[in-house]
């Protein structure tokens, strides 16, 4: 980690640029206009909804890659002494055990087990973390951290910094994606970028400018995620795009990463997430360190312990399943899951499937009816459509490096 | 943002276009289009099916949303562009030609737009 990134990156100042809707606009907002972005409202933010056809956009980071402007999501450093204790006393996961310059996905949960984000956590120092959280919960995540990151929590000092404001963040994510990050990058720190394991990150000049660079993502390909100082987001995705120009990189928007991370299983919260969701609805259980032990060997108490110890070993009423749909319309998030006239399920989100060609959906349903196999159908407006239960993902990329 | 609208048609409020010959060709406008993002799924009237001038008679489905198609003319289905159906991306490609959805033998139409009309709706 190199120290102009740190003092660049880590600040809390930086004041968000109010578009005159009252939608936060992103650092990256007059590249979106250039490319002629077809923008929309989400999370309070004006974001690209998709720059041409989301299809083609989709294909691209299948087959080649996409950049991604992820801006709106927010970004809080934790650090001092005190702040791998306090992060665990705050967060399901183990984050103390980390070693620097990886990453773990886990959770902020409630007292009662309910899921308040999901996020992911990078150790960028043996003192300081960052914590990623999606843009409509960064803000409470910002203030739930403050509250729970005490020195009386951590037993030493811990500060909690809100960086999301000053901090762009690009993603370049497909199989050319490493292709692409390292030829923006000056020739010595290649090697190290190119041998990131997955959930791995390293600091690094990104076309001259001080940068995180983690090879983490969320559509289900090998991908990195490039954090930069707001002020320097439109010169590296400029530099990035200038370097994916003979890989097939196309920029693509927030229906392309829907349908990506939705074809890989993966949750978004609001959907598959929510304050009465805990993790093991979600099948995210194993998120939970219950096991989670300090120098002492003693149990870290956390927030949310005792009611998802209790949860830990039961049959959850609702539990979280991939449906494939047999016939052509898709299900969309709110419709019913039925066997014959009986409700057992409610679909959370669903869309065509564009790698696997028929319509995929993620729905809560109970547990009877979860196993792989069962055939259910979906109410889509008054017409019973035939899906059937599957193992998530619904996509899975040729090879896979490790695991988070 | 502005599309070209063609001034030979015309438009429902809901954003069909409609030929002003018979049968009348009926099909959905770039504003739509623009709007839906990749069409991925078209459900049609069949032939021989009555439609109802104002009314609902099939479903645009695009990779984030489902619409209404609404019959711009009251009549009888005469033929359907089985060629979208196979491939709803054409409506994208070409919504005012190769992109057109059915025909109608015209028993009567609705209250219609006029290009310039459809123009202010689509621009206000």
């Amino acid at each position: 980690m190199s120290d102009p990134s740190r003092r660049d990156l880590r600040g809390e100042s930086g004041t968000p640029d109010d578009g005159a809707d009252g939608a936060r606009r992103s650092p990256l907002h007059a590249t979106h206009v250039a490319l002629g972005a077809h923008l929309v409202e989400y999370a309070g933010w004006l974001m690209p909804l998709r720059y041409g056809s989301e299809l083609a956009e989709h294909t691209a980071v299948r087959t080649a890659a996409g950049i991604f402007d992820l801006s709106h999501m927010g970004e809080i450093w934790v650090s001092g002494p005190g702040a791998g204790a306090a992060l665990d006393s705050a967060l399901v996961g183990w984050v103390s055990a980390l070693e620097v310059g990886r990453a773990r996905y886990t959770m902020l949960c409630a007292e009662d087990g309910g899921v308040v984000d999901d996020l992911v956590v990078y150790r960028t120092g043996p003192e300081e973390f960052l914590v990623v959280a999606n843009a409509a919960n960064a803000a409470v995540v910002a203030d739930e951290l403050r509250a729970r990151c005490t020195p009386e929590a951590a037993g030493d000092a811990v500060t909690v910094v809100d960086a999301s404001a000053r901090t762009a963040l690009v993603a370049v994510q497909g199989p050319a994606a490493e292709a692409v990050v390292t030829a923006a990058l000056p020739e010595e720190a290649r090697a190290e970028v190119a041998g990131l394991r997955y959930y791995a990150a390293a600091s690094a000049s990104v076309g001259g400018v001080p940068a995180m660079v983690a090879r983490t993502g969320y559509t289900g390909e090998d991908g990195f995620e490039v954090f930069v100082p707001a002020d320097a987001a439109d010169h590296v995705w400029a530099v990035l795009q200038g370097a994916g120009a003979g890989h097939g990189l196309v920029p693509a928007g927030l229906a392309a990463r829907d349908s990506l991370r939705l074809e890989a299983g993966m949750p978004l919260y609001g959907q598959e997430l929510d304050r009465t969701t805990t993790p093991y609805d979600a099948r995210l259980g194993r998120v939970v360190r219950l096991d989670k032990t300090g120098p002492d060997g003693a149990p870290i108490p956390f927030v949310g312990r005792e009611a998802l110890a209790a949860r830990a070993g039961a049959q959850p009423a609702r539990i979280l399943v991939g449906l494939e749909g047999l016939g052509r319309r898709a299900a969309r998030p709110g419709y019913a899951v039925l066997r014959g006239e009986v409700r057992v399920g409610q679909v959370t989100s669903g869309a065509p499937s564009p790698t696997l060609g028929r319509p995929v959906a993620m729905a809560y349903v109970t547990p009877e009816v979860s196993a792989p196999g069962t055939e259910l159908t979906v109410d889509v407006r008054g017409r019973a459509e035939p899906v059937r239960v599957v193992e998530l993902p619904f996509y899975r990329r040729p090879s896979q490096r490790g695991t988070p | 943002m502005s599309q070209h609208i063609p001034e030979h048609l015309h438009y429902t409020a809901q954003h069909e276009w409609v030929t002003t010959d018979d049968p009348a060709t009926v099909g959905v406008t770039a504003v739509a289009t623009e709007a839906l993002g990749d069409i991925v799924f078209l459900e049609l009237p069949a032939v021989g099916t009555a439609v109802v001038a104002g009314q609902v008679c099939g479903e645009i489905e695009s990779t984030k949303s489902v619409s209404e198609l609404y019959a711009p003319v009251s009549g009888t289905v005469v033929e359907v562009n089985e060629a979208v159906t196979a491939d709803p991306a054409v409506v994208n490609a070409d919504p005012y030609g190769a992109g057109w959805l059915f025909k109608v033998a015209v028993e009567s139409r609705g209250e219609l737009l006029t290009p310039a009309e459809y123009e202010a709706q689509a621009a206000g």
